[in-house]
């Protein structure tokens, strides 16, 4: 059984227990929501309905995903390059230590009610300068992280000249190529526009360019949960049900697809904004559907992977490989029912970016279920289905077979829960109810009353839906601190391996690996999507905002 | 680089559904002119209800077909408090806002429109059917947010 240093353990075990940490006081704060919505639940005058969504957003969305993608690109990366040196090692530490001491400026700002700006932060809402700097010293810190995970790819590089990268540290190459050009938007509208501003140094914002700016970042964010979830299913799956990576350069092609079309397209959330001419707001909707391809592309290979690990394995017809699949292995069950719910949710994104459709969604319950079939699922489970194996192989423990039961009961209710909640979500934001609010009565109005008449549309379904996911949420904190501290240590034999599949480097071209013609043309296709709008938002800019304070 | 052949027919077949999907968008967009809310004038956000036309809110008939609608969008409402239009006549609203940014959503349309402080956006808008419509503030404008709405009433 091949381990990683326990140095690289250590660091990684420590990612995970602050993303759980994240996770356990976001998802309390969701189930706080939909108790608020449904008038079960009134908060003590000290607590406002829009901080505890601040809350949920900031600590789900951001921080836990994040840890968690860096403990599996730290494991990951020292499983399949080696053990981290004495200078990688350290960087990561500050890496770890410059992001949670963000984390923690800005949760305290939310928690004493100077930062109810929701995650997204909109110019001219003004929160407390600490908060914004809180954000900048997170990203920071993530920067760090990355840079460390390069540098241990670089010496790596050099050790093995003209030799193809694992695939595994080749996709964590472009994930964090993908989040530094991405964080470039978040970090100038932070630095130059909302630090100087919040502090009072200046006294306007130009909010359109923040806007512009965020959603610069906000699009490719998503796939920065996404392409760890990605790399899993590529690589994770195949070894899990005794086959082979489909096709290594497919694989690669899309990770490299999705650097290029992930960055470029912020402005299909601000279709229905001013301040951007139709025809920028088109261009970059073409931009939007290009991420089509590459999604397709991990359909593919997905289904191609089971159906070629099936039929070696004796399966018959068009459809008995499925049979052949190991669906009592929780691993695969949960990464197998995580992907099934990107379809919907692919679906609904393509919605949400056309153009036009948008009108219909934007703003509405539906973006909320959206994001939750999208993120909330195939990203979250993703990364439980990982949890169930990566804690026990880093810390020595046995995932016991009462534990397992668990985390099938864990999967299946976070399903259920799911399914219940955005599917009334998307209904309810068809019929047009807002996001974003603690109560969409409207005083009484027929219209919004309308809106809850339905079966799957009121607010009962969407508490039950929460009632679940927070129970299944609690089974999943049991068995983190279970596998973490008091499951019994494993033996030689009993120990859970890294499932890391094999890949095909043979037809693999050489020019996947060239990181500068990519970055290139990446840079090539920001520079045409966004030049002469953002030129324009400078030069024809209105007189700035001074911040408001409306909590 | 090497592509399996159901790879091949597959990719073909992602790619052509999206050549469909944009020239759908794109000729109702421009051969139809279908395009979201929007516009490129801008305004002095501290100075909104000094300044043409959002000095005068309501509704102004222009011409017998149409009719431009003038609104404020402020924490937590709408100016005017009142709006009625005739049904089956061309409505332009034009909205601003003088402090956060807001939106100015009518239920049951496709008019859903941002109000980001700074700039005007503009909609045109038919109802083909008469009665009242509530209007919401889809953007997370503060403690009020979810109180933030209006009316308005399509008369015959």
């Amino acid at each position: 059984m091949k381990q990683i240093s326990l140095g690289d353990r250590k660091l990684a075990i420590t990612n995970i227990v602050v993303a759980y940490i994240a996770f356990l006081i976001g998802t309390f704060c969701g189930l706080m929501q939909v108790f608020i919505r449904n008038d079960a639940l009134t908060l003590p005058p000290w607590l406002d309905y829009y901080q505890i969504l601040t809350a949920h957003g900031v600590l789900l969305a951001l921080i836990f995903t994040t840890y968690f993608i860096f403990a599996f690109l730290i494991s990951g990366m020292s499983y399949s390059l080696g053990a981290f040196g004495p200078k990688v090692r350290s960087f990561s530490w500050l890496g770890f230590i410059v992001t949670t001491a963000g984390t923690i400026l800005a949760t305290v700002e939310i928690i004493a009610g100077r930062a109810s700006v929701l995650y997204t932060f909109y110019a001219p809402l003004q929160a407390s300068g600490w908060y914004y700097v809180g954000l900048a010293l997170f990203v920071v810190g993530t920067w760090i992280y990355s840079f460390a995970l390069i540098g241990h790819y670089v010496k790596w590089k050099k050790e093995h000249k003209k030799k193809l990268s694992p695939l595994f540290a080749y996709m964590t190459i472009s994930t964090l190529i993908l989040w530094i050009i991405a964080c470039l938007g978040v970090v100038a509208t932070v630095l130059f526009q909302f630090i100087p501003w919040a502090f009072g140094w200046v006294d306007t914002i130009n909010v359109e360019l923040s806007r512009s700016l965020f959603w610069y970042f906000g699009h490719p964010l998503v796939y920065f949960w996404l392409l760890p979830a990605y790399m899993a299913w590529y690589v994770v799956v195949p070894k899990i049900i005794g086959g082979k990576v489909f096709s290594d350069s497919l694989a690669r092609l899309s990770f490299v697809l999705f650097i290029l079309f992930s960055i470029p397209v912020g402005f299909h959330h601000q279709l229905t904004e001013p301040g951007i001419s139709s025809f920028w707001k088109f261009l970059q909707t073409v931009l939007t559907f290009m991420v089509i391809i590459p999604s397709l592309m991990t359909a593919f290979s997905m289904f191609g992977t089971f159906e070629r690990t099936g039929r070696l394995k004796g399966a018959s017809g068009l459809f008995g490989w499925l049979f052949k699949l190991p669906w009592k292995d929780i691993r695969f069950t949960s990464l197998f029912i995580a992907m099934f719910f990107f379809i919907p949710g692919g679906a609904g994104g393509i919605i949400n970016a056309s153009f036009q459709l948008n009108e219909v969604v934007h703003n509405t319950l539906w973006v909320v279920g959206h994001f939750h079939i999208t993120v909330g699922t195939p990203v979250a489970m993703t990364f439980m289905g990982l949890t169930f194996w990566l804690i026990p192989y880093l810390t020595g423990r046995k995932l016991t077979k009462s534990i397992q039961k668990l985390a099938f009961i864990q999967i299946i209710t976070w399903s259920i829960g799911m399914l219940l909640m955005s599917t009334s979500q998307h209904i309810l934001g068809l019929l047009g109810a807002p996001r974003r609010t603690a109560f969409a009565g409207y005083m009484d109005d027929p219209s919004a009353l309308e809106w809850f008449n339905g079966l799957l549309s009121n607010h009962v379904t969407m508490a039950i839906g929460g009632t679940i996911l927070f129970l299944s949420a609690m089974i999943l904190i049991y068995i983190v601190f279970q596998t973490l501290f008091f499951a019994p240590k494993a033996t030689e034999n009993e120990r859970v391996e890294f499932p890391m599949a094999e890949s095909d480097l043979e037809q693999t071209p050489k020019y996947l690996e060239n990181w500068w013609i990519w970055i290139g043309i990446a840079f090539a296709l920001i520079a045409f999507a966004y030049t002469i709008p953002l030129a324009e938002m400078i030069h024809h800019a209105p007189p700035g905002s001074s911040g408001f304070k409306t909590w | 680089m090497h592509f399996h052949k159901f790879e091949k027919i597959w990719l073909g077949f992602g790619i052509i559904s999206l050549v469909v999907f944009l020239s759908i968008i794109g000729v109702t967009a421009f051969a139809f002119n279908h395009h979201p809310s929007g516009g490129m004038d801008t305004i002095d956000p501290d100075k909104v209800e000094q300044t043409a036309p959002f000095d005068n809110p309501g509704v102004h008939q222009i011409d017998d077909n149409t009719y431009e609608v003038i609104i404020v969008a402020k924490a937590f409402g709408y100016d005017p408090a009142e709006i009625k239009v005739p049904v089956g006549k061309k409505v332009v609203f034009k909205v601003a806002s003088t402090d956060v940014t807001h939106s100015f959503s009518i239920a049951k349309t496709n008019v859903n429109m941002m109000v980001v402080p700074g700039q005007i956006n503009t909609k045109e808008y038919t109802f083909d059917k008469a009665g009242q419509y509530l209007v919401i503030c889809n953007e997370y404008c503060g403690t009020g947010h979810h109180f933030m709405k209006t009316t308005i009433e399509v008369v015959e």
